[in-house]
C-alpha cells in the first residue's frame, strides 16, 4: 500500500496517540496495586448488565479480569506506539473496547452512577476509538514509522 | 508522493529505516515519565500524610465462643423483634418461600437469602416467644422453630413455647437469656423483670421512656452482673471504630462542633406502619399493651403506630438521635451533655400523633468546649450526613469515612503551601470492603458511598452489623467472665439521659441541664 506523505503522517499520528492512551491507561492500573473494575463493571448497564456484574462480585474472575485488563491496555499501547505488530494489537484493541461499550453502552434511558463528559446517543467516544481501530487495522504503518520496518519477514497481518 | 514501504524488505536497512523504525522509542519514554511522575505524585500524598496517620482497622469477625446451646426468649416479636430473629438465624418459613419467590425476579433477594444462610451459626435456640398480638406470636414461633434456614415442608426444630405474659416467659426454666423488642414504655419493666430473675438482657434503644426508671435499670443491671446489651448495632460499624482511631490521633484538630442529622420522607419513616387485617380486640392483649402508660381505649393506629404517641414512645430524640449520639459516644466518649435546648413541632403528619416530625436541639458539651448540633425531619430526605468539625479538617461519616483538609489549619499549614494537600480535599477516606487506605478519594468510591451500596466489612466481606451486636453479646454471656459488650448499662444510662434531656427541653419549652454530681436533670 502507499501512502502519501500527508496520509502516512495522519495515519501514524492516529495510531501513536491511540496507542498513548492505551499505554497510560494501562501503565497506571499497573503500578496502582489497589487498581480494581469492581465498581466500574457494577455500575454496568444494557443487555450484558447481569454478565459484568457477575464477573464483579466474583473474587477469582474479577482478578483474572483486573490483571488481563491491565496488562491487555498496556501491551496494545505499547505496540502501538512503537510500531510492532499493530494489525494485531488493533484487533485485541477494538475486542477490550467493545467489552467497554457493552457494558456502558450509550442506550438511551440508561444512567450510570459515573458521570458523562458529554451527551451521547449510541455513538460515544469508545465507540468512536473502537472505529478509528479498524482504521489503524485496515491502513498499516509500522513499516513506515515503526519498529516493524526493520524486520526483515513482513507479515501483513502482524504488519 | 509515494513512501516506500514493503518494497524495503528485500533491501538492506538502511539509516533512514533505523531512524524511521525507532524514532517511536523516546515516545514511549515521554509516557513513562508521565507514569513515573503520576505514581510520584501519588505516592508522596500517601506517604506525607498517611505516614501521620495511623489507622485501627479491626481484624475479622469474632469467633463464637464455644459452650452450652444458649436457649433465647423473644419478648415483641413485631418488626424489629422480626429482624433481631434474623440477625439470630431465624426467618419465618413463609418469607423463605417470599424471598425465594421474589429472587426469579429480583436478584436483590437471591443475594439476601445466600448471605442469610452463610450468616454463622450462634449456637442458640428460640425457646420462647411473648407478644401481645397473636399472628406477631405465630409468625415468630414459625420463625424459632425454623432452625434450618429453610422454606415451608422442610424440616424443623423444636417448636419456642409462647407465653402471654413477659412474666411467665422470664420465669421459664427454659429461657436464659431475653430480647426485647416492644414498644419504648416496656423496655425498663421487661429488662428490670429478666435481671432481676437472672436472665441476660439484649433491650431494643433506646434505653427507658422516663428518667426514673433510668436509674433503677442500670442499678438492677449493675447488682445482678447480668450481660446487658443496648441495640445500638452502630457500634460494630467498622468506619466508626477507625473514626476513633483517626480523633484519638488529633488528625481534625481541635473539634468545636459536630452536626448529625436525621432525614426521612416516607410514611414508614414517620412510623406510620401498616394495620394487620387480624387486628382487633381479640388478638391482642390491650391491657397489657397499655402498662405503665396513661389509659387510652382501643385504637389499633397506637397499637400499630405507637412511635407517634409520647404515651408509648420517646419521639425523634429517643427513636433516632440515640442512633446518632450513640455513635458519636462510641467515637468521642462524648457522654452526657452539659445542656440541651430543643424546638420543632408536628408540621407535616397532621395524623393525630403527639410526637414532633421536626426537631431540632442544641447540645453543649461545655468541658470539652463543643456544641451537638442535632436536626431532624421526617418529610425531607435530603441526606446532611454526619460531621464532626475540627479546627484542621472535617471528618463526615456513613459507612465510609472522610478527612477533608480545612484551609485554615494549623496543622497541615506546611503542607498545604507546599500543595501536598488541598484545601478542602479530602486526605484520607476508608471505604470499608476495599484492600488498602488511601489518602485520595476517587470518584467511585465516593458515588457509591452516596448511593447507600456499601455495607459494614470485616475483612473484606459484607456482614450485618445487627448479627455482630448480637453475637457480641452472646460472647460474653458465654464467656461468663463478667466482662460487658460495647453498648453496655452504662452507655446505656448516657444515651437515655441524653435523649431524655432533648425531649425534656422541647415538651417544657426551656433549656435543660444535667447535674454531675447528683446525676439529674434541671
Amino acid at each position: 500500500m502507499r501512502y502519501t506523505k500527508l496520509q502516512s503522517f495522519a495515519l501514524v499520528i492516529l495510531r501513536i496517540t491511540i496507542g498513548w492512551h492505551f499505554l497510560y491507561e494501562g501503565g497506571v492500573k499497573i503500578l496502582n496495586p489497589n487498581w480494581t473494575a469492581k465498581s466500574y463493571l457494577l455500575d454496568s448497564g444494557g443487555f450484558l448488565k447481569g454478565f459484568f456484574e457477575f464477573i464483579a462480585e466474583n473474587q477469582m474472575l474479577l482478578s483474572i479480569s483486573d490483571a488481563a485488563n491491565a496488562l491487555g491496555l498496556a501491551l496494545i499501547g505499547l505496540s502501538l506506539v512503537i510500531g510492532l505488530f499493530t494489525r494485531f494489537s488493533s484487533l485485541a484493541a477494538i475486542f477490550l473496547l467493545f467489552l467497554y461499550y457493552l457494558s456502558h453502552p450509550a442506550f438511551p434511558g440508561i444512567q450510570y452512577l459515573f458521570p458523562s463528559d458529554g451527551s451521547y446517543f449510541l455513538i460515544n467516544k469508545t465507540l468512536v476509538e473502537i472505529f478509528a481501530l479498524s482504521v489503524i487495522y485496515a491502513f498499516p504503518t509500522s513499516n513506515i514509522f515503526g519498529i516493524q520496518r526493520l524486520m526483515k519477514n513482513n507479515n501483513s497481518f502482524l504488519a | 508522493m509515494a513512501q516506500e514501504n514493503q518494497e524495503n524488505n528485500s533491501k538492506k536497512i538502511s539509516r533512514r529505516d533505523i531512524l524511521a523504525g525507532l524514532a517511536a522509542l523516546p515516545i514511549v519514554g515521554v509516557i513513562g515519565y508521565g507514569l513515573l511522575k503520576n505514581k510520584s505524585e501519588t505516592e508522596k500524598r500517601n506517604s506525607s500524610l498517611l505516614g501521620e496517620i495511623k489507622p485501627e482497622i479491626q481484624n475479622g469477625i469474632p469467633p463464637i465462643i464455644e459452650g452450652k446451646t444458649l436457649r433465647i426468649g423473644i419478648i415483641g416479636s413485631g418488626g424489629r423483634g422480626g429482624y433481631l430473629m434474623k440477625s439470630m438465624g431465624f426467618v419465618n418459613p413463609d418469607k423463605i418461600d417470599e424471598y425465594t419467590e421474589k429472587g426469579k425476579t429480583d436478584k436483590y433477594w437471591v443475594k439476601f437469602l445466600e448471605d442469610f444462610r452463610a450468616q454463622d451459626n450462634l449456637n442458640i435456640k428460640i425457646t420462647a416467644i411473648c407478644d401481645i398480638f397473636d399472628k406477631n406470636a405465630e409468625k415468630a414461633i414459625e420463625a424459632g422453630a425454623n432452625l434450618h434456614r429453610n422454606g415451608k415442608g422442610s424440616k424443623m426444630g423444636d417448636i419456642p413455647k409462647r407465653y402471654t405474659t413477659y412474666k411467665e416467659l422470664i420465669a421459664s426454666p427454659d429461657v436464659d437469656a431475653v430480647v426485647i423488642a416492644t414498644p419504648d414504655h416496656w423496655h425498663v419493666p421487661v429488662a428490670l423483670e429478666a435481671a432481676r430473675n437472672g436472665k441476660h438482657v439484649y433491650c431494643e434503644k433506646p434505653l427507658s421512656w422516663s428518667v426514673a426508671e433510668t436509674y433503677e435499670i442500670r442499678k438492677t443491671v449493675k447488682e445482678t452482673g447480668i450481660v446487658f446489651q443496648l441495640g445500638h448495632q452502630g457500634r460494630q460499624t467498622e468506619s466508626y471504630n477507625v473514626a476513633r482511631s483517626l480523633i484519638k490521633q488529633d488528625v481534625i484538630g481541635k473539634i468545636s462542633l459536630i452536626e448529625v442529622c436525621t432525614n426521612r420522607n416516607d410514611p414508614n419513616g414517620a412510623w406510620v406502619y401498616d394495620i394487620a387485617p387480624e387486628a382487633n380486640e381479640k388478638t391482642i392483649d390491650w391491657k397489657q399493651f397499655i402498662g405503665q402508660a396513661p389509659w387510652h381505649d382501643f385504637n389499633l393506629e397506637r397499637f400499630f403506630r405507637w412511635r407517634c404517641w409520647w404515651d408509648y414512645s420517646t419521639g425523634l430524640s429517643g427513636d433516632l438521635f440515640t442512633h446518632e449520639f450513640d455513635a458519636l459516644n462510641q467515637i468521642l466518649d462524648l457522654g452526657i451533655p452539659n445542656s440541651a435546648m430543643a424546638s420543632g413541632g408536628i408540621y407535616f403528619y397532621k395524623d393525630g400523633r403527639t410526637v414532633p416530625d421536626v426537631l431540632n436541639m442544641a447540645m453543649e458539651y461545655t468541658d470539652r468546649d463543643l456544641s451537638l448540633l442535632y436536626s431532624a425531619t421526617l418529610a425531607s430526605e435530603k441526606n446532611r450526613g454526619k460531621v464532626i468539625m475540627g479546627h484542621d479538617a472535617y471528618l463526615e461519616l456513613s459507612d465510609t469515612l472522610i478527612v477533608s483538609v480545612d484551609p485554615q489549619s494549623t496543622r497541615y499549614k506546611d503542607k498545604l503551601k507546599q500543595g501536598i494537600v488541598e484545601p478542602f480535599k479530602p486526605i484520607y477516606s476508608y471505604v470499608p470492603g476495599q484492600g488498602a487506605v488511601d489518602a485520595i478519594t476517587s470518584p467511585t468510591e465516593k458515588y457509591f458511598a452516596g448511593r447507600g451500596l456499601l455495607y459494614t466489612y470485616r475483612d473484606g466481606k459484607a456482614v450485618d452489623t445487627t448479627h455482630l451486636h448480637l453475637r457480641e453479646w452472646i460472647n460474653c454471656i458465654r464467656a461468663g467472665n463478667g466482662a460487658q459488650p460495647s453498648c453496655n448499662i452504662d452507655q446505656a444510662f448516657q444515651e437515655a439521659m441524653t435523649a431524655h434531656m432533648g425531649t425534656i427541653s422541647y415538651k417544657e419549652g426551656r433549656r435543660t441541664y444535667w447535674d454531675k454530681e447528683k446525676e439529674v436533670i434541671v
